[in-house]
């Protein structure tokens, strides 16, 4: 395949990573009052990337001697992340401006626009070397974005954690795709496969080990999860709003094709991490988020609850449990989105963000309609049927019950319950407690429009979207068989 | 059998080294056993036979960490003087180890010449007609290009993160102004005077 041929199956990630040099060079020159157009260009280039999407990119197959991969799945996960992302960019402007200290710079759309670019090459990876490429493109881009406040204590403090964890989450990972490759003879997925096919050597099994250990503090699965409610606290709200919903679905649907593509004939093997990942996660998640009093905290422990839901599917290791875990994270990154959107728009009078809980009493009576979304996402986090929410968790309980796996299925409901306990805590907050001092009235109709259509997504609205969504997820899944 | 002997000697000094990188207290000592560590991995590399990356650890680790170990003891507040003065006491250490040093390498090179150590596979096998760099070369531009171009966006995001974390405007200072400086003309700056004789010049 000539070299033409084979740039077609990257074009997405072509788009951003010229987009995003050109618009370092504008930035060099237009310094700081061109921020805001490069933040529409930057916008306008993940829609761009996201048309590109359409030709062979979604489509190809294997390129460049096997290193990459086009196909559904990647393109699914891709839309995911280049929406979260564009969100992402698009509120961080009015975040920056309305908060004391520092101003938004024109490397922030930059920077999410390489991470946007390693991330794609995470979920398009059919190679060890790709996978590990991409992933640290991403996690350095996240290391700055996450310190990009570099005159807030917390900020940097995010920063400098999230760098020291992340390094050493990679060096888990690379020990693991050493043992892998010194075992395996190869770092192709489909030859580390065959390998796994094969008499399974006690250094494969270690290697699939750590490679698993260093995806789960990826994904912030306990008992990696430690550096999340800390960055999540720390960073930019936006950018926590890209850590909870873009990377994490990179990273989950790098644990996913790693899983099936690379190590599907050990399913056996890691099932058993993954069930106590995934157990682990739902019961910490839950139970300490009761004790959190700030916002972003609480939302860092519900990732980590939900991602304990979506590894159920992954645990199923079928079909239909992967298409369930696309499903959920789907469904997630709305909820998320539309979270982290409404924190955005808790400011006290004098403008600054507030992030204490307590700040909410009584919202339902200053701003209804703000009390009412966060209200349907908090009842969708918590599962609670006619929401979307419900559906998500649905799914992948179906799949594992299907897999065969009834004892999971049956304590992921029974920790769900638990759950439930502090996302109606806000619930009542907003509606039955005295009323704390109204919020700064918002003037974004972006953010208000992103809320709304987030909330829409969510509302029982989104069930008619189930026979598109299920329909997708299942051509992205069987992808990977 | 020598490759074997090799093999294990610079393996466990490796480990041996990167325990004491991350047991021992003083940070400079740290750094020396780090300097070890990369040394014998790139006897490894030799008794593999990839003599170019060995000689890349040697080169840019060994080089750019020792480097960087002078920066920081010319940071910190050392005194020179009391550090000579115990210059003799540690001589025969110093002796001993550049010794060590130097029968790894003489090991290595014996193992190297006995024919190396045959790995089981390899995605992409050697061929002996090729030397090293080129073989390296070939794999990088076609077979890697995807994730040799992909590392290029890792060093670019490092710069960008180095200079968005790090930056600021300085107020204050006095800074260069090239174009000023090319458009400044003869006459902005030299003044020609008529000087009558028996007065002042008048500046």
């Amino acid at each position: 395949m000539s070299y033409g041929t084979q740039m077609l199956f990257i074009l997405p990630e072509l788009v951003l990573t010229l987009g995003s040099l050109v618009l370092m060079l504008a930035a060099a020159w237009g310094g700081q009052a061109s921020t805001r157009a490069i933040s529409y260009a930057a916008v306008a280039l993940l829609i761009g990337a996201g048309i590109a999407l359409a030709g062979p990119a979604s489509t190809g197959g294997e390129a460049f001697d096997g290193l990459w991969r086009s196909d559904a799945f990647g393109t699914f996960a891709k839309i995911l992340i280049y929406i979260a992302s564009g969100v992402a960019i698009l509120i961080a402007p009015r975040f920056f401006a309305d908060t004391s200290g520092d101003d938004l710079r024109p490397e922030y759309p930059v920077l999410m626009l390489l991470a946007a670019v390693g991330m794609g090459m995470m979920v398009s990876a059919a190679d060890l070397l790709t996978l590990y490429v991409g992933l640290e493109l991403q996690s350095l881009a996240a290391y700055v974005l996450a310190s990009f406040m570099r005159r807030d204590q917390r900020s940097a403090e995010a920063g400098l954690k999230y760098f020291i964890l992340g390094a050493l989450a990679s060096g888990i990972l690379l020990y693991g795709i050493s043992l892998v490759y010194g075992f395996s003879g190869t770092t192709l997925y489909s030859g580390i496969s065959a390998a796994y096919a094969g008499t399974k050597s006690l250094g494969l099994l270690f290697g699939l080990v750590f490679v698993f250990a260093g995806l789960a503090f990826k994904i912030a699965a306990v008992p990696f999860h430690m550096w999340t409610p800390d960055v999540y606290e720390g960073a930019p709200t936006p950018v926590t709003l890209s850590f909870a919903s873009a990377q994490k679905v990179a990273a989950v649907a790098l644990a996913l094709r790693i899983a099936v593509e690379a190590m599907g004939p050990a399913t056996a093997d890691w099932r058993q991490i993954v069930i106590f990942a995934s157990l682990a996660s739902i019961i910490l998640g839950a139970v300490a988020a009761i004790n959190q009093s700030n916002i972003k905290r609480l939302l860092a422990y519900s990732s980590i609850n939900n991602i304990g839901f979506a590894l159920i599917g992954l645990a199923a290791g079928t079909e239909d449990g992967i298409a369930a875990v696309l499903v959920y994270m789907t469904i997630y990154v709305a909820m998320t989105l539309g979270s982290f959107l409404v924190v955005l728009q808790m400011r006290g009078a004098d403008g600054q963000p507030v992030e204490s809980i307590a700040s909410l009493s009584g919202m339902s009576r200053t701003r209804p309609g703000l009390a009412l979304a966060l209200a349907m996402f908090m009842f969708s986090l918590a599962g609670i049927p006619p929401l979307f929410g419900f559906y998500a968790k649905f799914a992948v309980f179906d799949a594992a019950v299907r897999a065969g796996l009834f004892p999971l299925a049956v304590i992921g409901i029974a920790a769900s319950v638990i759950g439930a306990y502090y996302y109606l805590r806000i619930v009542k907050t907003m509606y039955f407690d005295e009323a704390a001092p109204a919020f700064a009235p918002s003037e974004s109709v972006v953010e208000k429009g992103l809320i709304a259509a987030s909330a829409v997504f969510i509302s029982p609205a989104g069930y008619l979207l189930i026979p598109a969504l299920s329909a997708a997820s299942l051509t992205a899944a069987r992808a990977l068989f | 059998m020598i490759q074997a002997v090799a093999f294990y000697l610079f393996a466990a000094i490796v480990v041996l080294s990167a325990a004491m990188v991350i047991t021992a207290r003083n940070p400079v000592h740290s750094v020396l056993w780090l300097i070890l560590a990369f040394f014998n991995a790139a006897g490894l590399m030799v008794i593999v036979g990839a003599e170019f990356i060995a000689m890349l650890l040697v080169i840019v680790y060994v080089g750019a960490v020792a480097v960087l170990f002078l920066f920081v003891v010319m940071m910190l507040d050392i005194d020179f003087a009391e550090l000579r003065a115990g210059f003799v006491k540690y001589l025969p250490i110093g002796i001993v180890l550049a010794v060590a040093l130097a029968a790894e390498i003489l090991i290595g090179v014996g193992a190297w010449s006995a024919g190396g150590i045959e790995l089981s596979t390899r995605i992409s096998p050697i061929d002996a007609a090729v030397p090293n760099i080129e073989a390296i070369g070939r794999l990088l531009y076609t077979r890697y290009l995807l994730v040799f171009e992909g590392a290029g966006l890792v060093l670019l995001v490092a710069m960008i993160g180095a200079i968005v974390l790090t930056h600021r405007e300085r107020t204050g200072v006095i800074k260069q102004n090239i174009a000023r400086q090319v458009a400044r003309r003869s006459k902005d700056a030299v003044r020609k005077v008529n000087q009558p004789v028996g007065q002042g010049v008048e500046l």
